[in-house]
């Protein structure tokens, strides 16, 4: 609960410190200070702004469309069980339980999410979350420069533009200067100069994703597994869509000592920028690097089972001027949704999700190449997400398509230029075979229609 | 507390023990007694070349976590590799198996401004 403080409390509070005012506590420039009144509308009655919000939530017509969006924010079911579950009172609190211990359900709840976490990635440990999947990588970047001291970063281009965007902010403060991986012209990464550019042991860590931001599975093979493991390098696995793991080799299984991505897919709904819940995980080797917080389970005097957090002392609370991560919280909430639904759909219902997901994207790679003026950009074995090159700039199709109630995917061009005429399109088991029709009815008569200029 | 004589201290409550032109370091009785037990220790790397007083590793116990020091400087020559299972060895034997690194002395005046057992335990005394 946010509690303001009265005027009678500023007051009291600046005479027991001897100070007049608040200007004179923390005086603020003349220059910054806005002059203008704030045009906000006046206060009204609690049934006014129910109202109110109501007409701007039909204003929403995001509900009534059908989409393919996907590009690291993916429609799944979730069932309504999680809801029951999760908005329960104990979960609901905005803040870490404090102390810690007290609140055993909550730290069960994050040592079950870190083991859902360690099984679905194969590594040994797993963190209690991290905010999204973009920070995640941030912070396995951050560990790989502090596992072997290397100032470098090699880094795919068919990861998520947002994630390496935050990457570039995280290490702008960090003197890390990171290059690039191109991508090949099957939509994998091209690792032809890998091992030229890992053997001069300059670079902490190789990043890739797979399914990579084109939906493309992209591991890399075993020479440039060989070449990372010789030279060093920490291979990090960057998982956007988590849900492809019910299908796919695991991180670990293609190589990664450090596994990070967003489990969004796993309950949590779809938002305009969030909440999302990044996870981290890695090998043993790294588990006083990985940063904030870990759920341990213990026994007490007695020999009852307990669970604690652990590894404190490395964290930045302890060790503050030492600390390698500004990771101070974690994303709970959103990591007890995953924790439950995980639960609720089980080892076999999260492979069967991960099937329909295939069968989905192939129905729609199927009907989107069968249409005069499509094709699919990428030759390479996909998950849930296609790249369909339309041959005119994607956001002439993608406006025709909203015309006609379709939300038909993400304009690639808006990250990268030389992708101008393609379209990123996800399909997932929310997605029907009505949804695919009606999608390619559209397609077909906007291709075919003249490209605005 | 124990202090043996015929080592010398550094007021970072670590403990020399000089053999020739090598130095075996390691934390006093008084360090890991104040540390609580110790969960774990980062040591350098080996052929590492490192200055006098220069943090050189990391020693976490369940409360604390503190810079481990080279009171002498030169080449790191070995490390105790027991102490990565079993680093409850430093509060058991703080002198003996929980030793930490070997060190090739180097400079004209490696121990300068180390303490005598006697003068260090006036230090912690004081302290």
């Amino acid at each position: 609960m946010y509690t303001p403080h009265t005027k009678t409390d500023i007051a009291q509070m600046l005479q027991a410190i001897g100070v007049d005012s608040l200007d004179a506590l923390l005086p603020v420039p003349d220059a910054v200070k806005l002059r203008e009144k704030l045009e906000v509308v006046p206060a009204l009655p609690e049934s006014e702004i129910v109202r109110r919000f109501e007409e701007l939530a039909r204003e929403n017509a995001g509900a009534s469309f059908v989409s393919f969006l996907g590009a690291g924010s993916y429609r799944h079911y979730a069932p309504p069980a999680i809801t029951a579950l999760a908005m329960r009172g104990e979960f609901l609190t905005a803040y870490t339980p404090y102390q810690a211990e007290v609140s055993q359900g909550y730290l069960q709840a994050i040592y079950e999410w870190q083991t859902y976490i360690c099984l679905l990635t194969g590594m040994d440990i797993a963190n209690a979350s991290v905010y999204d999947g973009a920070t995640a990588l941030a912070e396995a970047a951050i560990m790989a420069i502090n596992a072997n001291g290397r100032q470098k970063l090699l880094v795919s281009r068919a990861i998520h533009p947002n994630y390496r965007a935050v990457l570039k902010t995280y290490c702008n403060g960090l003197d890390v200067q990171i290059d690039e991986l191109p991508v090949a012209p099957d939509g994998t990464t091209d690792l032809s100069e890998l091992s030229r550019r890992v053997a001069s042991k300059e670079y902490a860590c190789v990043a890739i994703q797979s399914p990579n931001f084109f939906g493309v599975i992209d591991t890399p093979d075993s020479a440039a597994k060989a070449a990372l493991k010789e030279s060093g390098t920490v291979l990090v696995g960057v998982v956007a869509e988590a849900l492809s793991l019910g299908a796919l080799q695991t991180p670990a299984q293609w190589g990664a000592e450090i596994v990070v991505g967003e489990a969004q897919s796993f309950g949590v709904p779809v938002a305009y920028g969030g909440p999302y819940v990044g996870f981290i995980a890695s090998t043993t080797e790294h588990l006083r690097r990985i940063p904030g917080r870990l759920a341990g389970k213990t026994v007490d005097a007695n020999g009852r089972e307990g669970y604690v957090l652990t590894l404190q002392a490395r964290e930045q609370h302890i060790r503050r001027e030492r600390a390698t991560s500004n990771i101070c919280t974690n994303q709970a909430h959103c990591a007890l949704i995953a924790t439950i639904y995980l639960a609720l759909v089980g080892k076999t219902g999260l492979r069967d999700i991960a099937a329909a997901n295939l069968r989905r994207a192939r129905e729609l790679a199927a009907a989107v190449s069968a249409i005069d003026g499509c094709s699919l950009q990428f030759t390479a074995p996909y998950f849930n997400e296609i790249v369909v090159d339309v041959h005119q700039p994607a956001k002439h199709v993608l406006e025709k398509l909203e015309q006609r109630g379709i939300l038909g995917g993400v304009d690639l061009g808006r990250y990268y230029p030389e992708y101008a005429d393609c379209i990123l399109m996800a399909a997932t088991e929310m997605t029907t075979t009505a949804d695919i029709d009606k999608l390619a009815k559209a397609l077909r008569e906007s291709v075919h229609a003249p490209a605005r200029v | 507390m124990a202090q043996p004589e015929g080592l010398l201290y550094s007021k970072e409550h670590e403990w020399v023990k000089i053999d020739g032109d090598k130095a075996t370091v390691g934390i006093t009785d008084y360090a890991q007694d104040s540390l609580g037990d110790i969960v774990y220790v980062e040591l350098p790397k080996v052929g590492k070349q490192v200055a006098q007083s220069a943090a050189v590793g990391v020693v976490e116990s369940v409360k604390a976590v503190s810079d481990l020091f080279t009171p002498v400087g030169g080449e790191i020559l070995e490390v105790n590799s027991a102490l990565d299972n079993d680093p409850a060895l430093v509060n058991r034997e703080p002198f003996e198996g929980g030793w930490m690194f070997k060190v090739k002395l180097a400079g004209d005046s490696p121990t300068a401004g180390l303490l005598s057992a006697a003068d260090y335990e006036k230090f912690t005394k004081e302290g």
